[in-house]
């Protein structure tokens, strides 16, 4: 589906990516080609199965890694291998600086764009509050929790302002109460910071809960085979998951995304000679 | 039958089949450096490895060399003992009993970081001069380190793998053989590498010390007459033994991990 | 004081007790062992009379600058291995055997090549040294989180600045383990140099003491030396320590 040129943050068009040959292991095709449109301002989530690929799309959209194939643009410039201006990521992985305090964490990013410190201490102080940290200001991340680790490295992010905000599967190591929350959380930073918002995650029920559209992937090599779009209005939160129409957009990803996820489980099991049993 | 989902094992990778040339290669790389040494400072500061390979040669092949061989070899062979079976020994009751570990740990890291040297003399008086003395030094030396490698491998045993041998209703023998020991074995392998280098390091000392046989005072007798030459061949044969000796370690250890 | 502390300081307590009594009794002679309040004596009696005091400082220097070397060079060398994976595993066994020969043989040769001054021991200290730092810094280096990698290059930093604003200061609880272990290696380095063949400095003097039967400057040196280096190490140990823990590091 084609968009209008202002519409359109962000798209990648016959993007793939494969991995060269490594001494014993063969060449990988680990995604794509893929055809993306991300609207300005939207909130578009991935799923797929294990290993089809979803972070090395995030990294190629990101600028973190190159596409062997295909075109990447932002704001309308190509994307090459470097992270753009206006991109901010947050990885799966605990990202925080055990070294630095909470608050000099959230400040480092900004810090390297050469602003003035009182302009940092401003934003750093907001956003702080922003994401309930400030009491733990001069705290080290290893007295945090873990939830509240992620919130920090989300709280780096958006100190400098993010207009395309990518996470790989943010929430993936937090337990479920506590991920519904943290859904919450990106809404909300979502609508106050009108950023387009780019997920991905293996919950389903995750990205039918927080998304516009949510994108679902086929087995490696990658492929978006399905976009789901779930309609929902912009000041929504955790709550929707009692509507029925929550169901039926589960339903669909999962009915799409059974058959793939099935078939990533052979390849593994075929890859390590085990024998699986449905 | 259920399968567990999740993001794939990243494959470890094997050790790639170049590493016997790239070892090859440095070697060669070494014996050039050394050749070069020799040439610049001179053959009477630095033999060259030619002549330090025919000096260890025409030493190994002396008439005396094997009871020196054979001193050397027993008192280290005593020692080793001591060292792995009693750092061990007490590596795992400090390792599984935690106030214990608690109140030795410290004692025995300050223990291993004061310059044993200082001790020689104690030693000395204490066993006399003889293969007494250079067992002691060698397993003062060795025990340490094992017991503490020992200690951390039993505490870093992942707790529900003891939950999970409790819930099949494992004898505490049985636990302790098929858990246990497994679980700890890489670790304890590693202190057993450093273990075998440092009680050798303290036997040699010992004998430079406290005897008149023994290849380690070959060596101090080469030190004081400024022999390089018997210098360089007793260093170059052990260095070859403990490199080795560590290497086959080094392969056990690392099969071991595999299956971690 | 925690509970652990308190038995061990018990246990300590306990054994020098039992060694003084044992040696007040007879059980143990006094050409063997004296007893530790003698030992302490002898300690203050050299201390205050300053009779050692050059050798004290001797090797003091020598270790100081074995240090400042071995820690510059381990590093760089720990630097090096991380970067050059190949090299890294050829070394591999060698590196672990490094210990098990004693390098301290190589002083006539160092003797040689540097004159008959402390730069010998120095080089003993360093040679002893050095390899502990270089495992620990490739080891800090190989610890550094992947994450944090794709972090810099998320935050579109330049090399150097991931190198000084990331790498560095994720490695430094290695980098001052490993420099612990440089210290402690360095005095032993120094002293078992200077025990062999040396004319001065406190390893000299301790054998000297030894050769003329003078227990009580022997046990006074020895005792001085051990105490100074465990104050040392457990001043480390515990800055290490309350690194650590600040991380979150085990």
């Amino acid at each position: 589906m084609s968009l209008a040129a202002k519409d359109l943050h962000a798209s990648m068009r016959g993007v793939t990516r494969v991995y060269p040959a490594v001494e014993d292991h063969p060449a990988v095709h680990a995604l794509g080609p893929v055809d993306l449109d991300l609207r300005l301002g939207e909130f578009f989530s991935v799923v797929g199965p294990s290993g089809c690929g979803k972070s090395t799309l995030l990294d190629v959209l990101a600028g973190l890694a190159p596409a062997s194939a295909g075109t990447v643009t932002f704001e309308g410039r190509s994307v090459t291998g470097q992270v753009p201006e206006g991109t901010g990521v947050v990885f799966q992985e605990d990202a925080s600086f055990p070294w630095l305090t909470v608050w000099d964490n959230a400040a480092f990013a900004l810090r390297r764009a050469a602003v003035s410190e009182s302009v940092v201490r401003e934003r750093v102080d907001h956003t702080l509050s922003f994401m309930g940290l400030a009491d733990f200001s001069s705290a080290y991340p290893a007295q945090l929790s873990g939830g509240m680790r992620q919130r920090l490295c989300i709280a780096r992010t958006l100190v400098t302002r993010p207009r395309l905000l990518l996470l790989d599967e943010p929430f993936g190591a937090l337990d479920q109460q506590t991920r519904l929350l943290m859904g919450d959380e990106l809404l909300r930073i979502w609508r106050q910071t009108g950023a387009t918002i780019f997920l991905i995650t293996h919950a389903l029920d995750e990205a039918a809960m927080l998304s516009d559209r949510v994108g679902v992937m086929s087995a490696r090599p990658g492929q978006l085979i399905e976009i789901v779009e779930t309609c929902w209005p912009r000041d929504r939160d955790s709550t929707i998951v009692s509507r029925p129409e929550f169901g039926e957009v589960t339903g669909r990803l999962w009915a799409r995304l059974r058959g793939e996820s099935l078939k990533a489980l052979e390849l593994t099991g075929m890859h390590r000679g085990r024998v699986i049993a449905s | 039958m259920s399968v567990t989902l999740g993001k794939p094992a990243r494959i470890r990778p094997r050790l790639p089949s170049s590493v016997g040339l790239d070892r090859l290669l440095l070697l060669l790389a070494v014996l050039l450096v050394w050749q070069a040494l020799t040439w610049l400072a001179g053959p009477e500061v630095i033999t060259s490895p030619v002549a330090t390979v025919r000096k260890l040669a025409s030493i190994m092949t002396a008439s005396d060399f094997a009871g020196h061989a054979y001193e050397t070899g027993r008192a280290f062979a005593a020692a080793l003992i001591i060292s792995l079976l009693g750092g061990l020994a007490a590596g795992l009751i400090l390792g599984s009993r935690r106030l214990a570990g608690e109140v030795a740990e410290p004692l025995l890291v300050a223990f291993y970081s004061i310059p044993k040297v200082t001790l020689y003399p104690v030693i000395l008086l204490l066993f006399g001069l003889g293969v007494s003395a250079k067992i002691a030094f060698g397993a003062i030396h060795g025990i340490i380190p094992v017991a503490l490698f020992a200690m951390n491998a039993v505490r870093n045993i992942r707790s529900v793998h003891v939950r999970a041998a409790r819930a099949m209703r494992l004898t505490p023998l049985q636990i302790a053989t098929y858990v246990l020991v497994p679980a700890a074995l890489p670790e304890i392998i590693a202190g057993f590498r450093i273990g075998f280098a440092l009680t050798l390091l303290g036997t040699l000392i010992g004998e430079m010390f406290a005897s008149q046989r023994g290849i380690g005072y070959m060596l101090v007798q080469a030190m004081e007459t400024n022999d390089i030459g018997t210098i360089m061949a007793l260093a170059l044969l052990l260095g070859t033994i403990a490199t080795a000796v560590s290497w086959a370690l080094l392969r056990l250890d690392r099969s071991l991990n595999e299956q971690h | 004081m925690s509970r652990a502390g308190f038995i061990r300081l018990l246990v300590v307590a306990a054994a020098i007790f039992a060694l003084e009594v044992a040696c007040r009794a007879g059980v143990i002679d006094a050409i063997t062992i004296i007893p530790p309040s003698a030992m302490a004596a002898g300690a203050w009696n050299l201390l205050v009379s300053g009779r050692y005091t050059q050798d004290i400082l001797l090797t003091l220097g020598s270790v100081g600058l074995a240090v400042v070397l071995a820690i510059v060079g381990g590093f760089g060398l720990g630097y090096v291995l991380f970067r050059l994976p190949r090299l890294r595993r050829a070394l591999d066994p060698l590196l672990a055997s490094y210990y098990a020969v004693p390098t301290f043989v190589f002083y006539p040769l160092f003797i040689v090549l540097f004159g008959l001054n402390r730069l010998p021991l120095v080089a003993i200290g360093f040679v002893f040294a050095v390899i502990a730092m270089a495992i620990n810094t490739l080891t800090g280096f190989e610890r550094v989180p992947p994450v944090l990698r794709r972090t810099a290059k998320a935050l579109r930093l330049s090399e150097p600045a991931t190198l000084v604003g990331i790498t560095m200061p994720a490695c430094a609880p290695y980098l001052l383990t490993g420099a612990k272990l440089v210290i402690a290696y360095s005095f032993i380095g120094v002293i078992a140099g200077e025990f062999v063949l040396s004319g001065a400095g406190v390893g000299h003097q301790i054998a000297f003491a030894y050769n003329n039967f003078d227990n009580p400057n022997m046990y006074g040196l020895m005792l001085l030396l051990i105490g100074f280096v465990s104050a040392l190490n457990m001043v480390l140990f515990a800055w290490e320590r309350r690194f650590y823990r600040r991380r979150g590091l085990t």
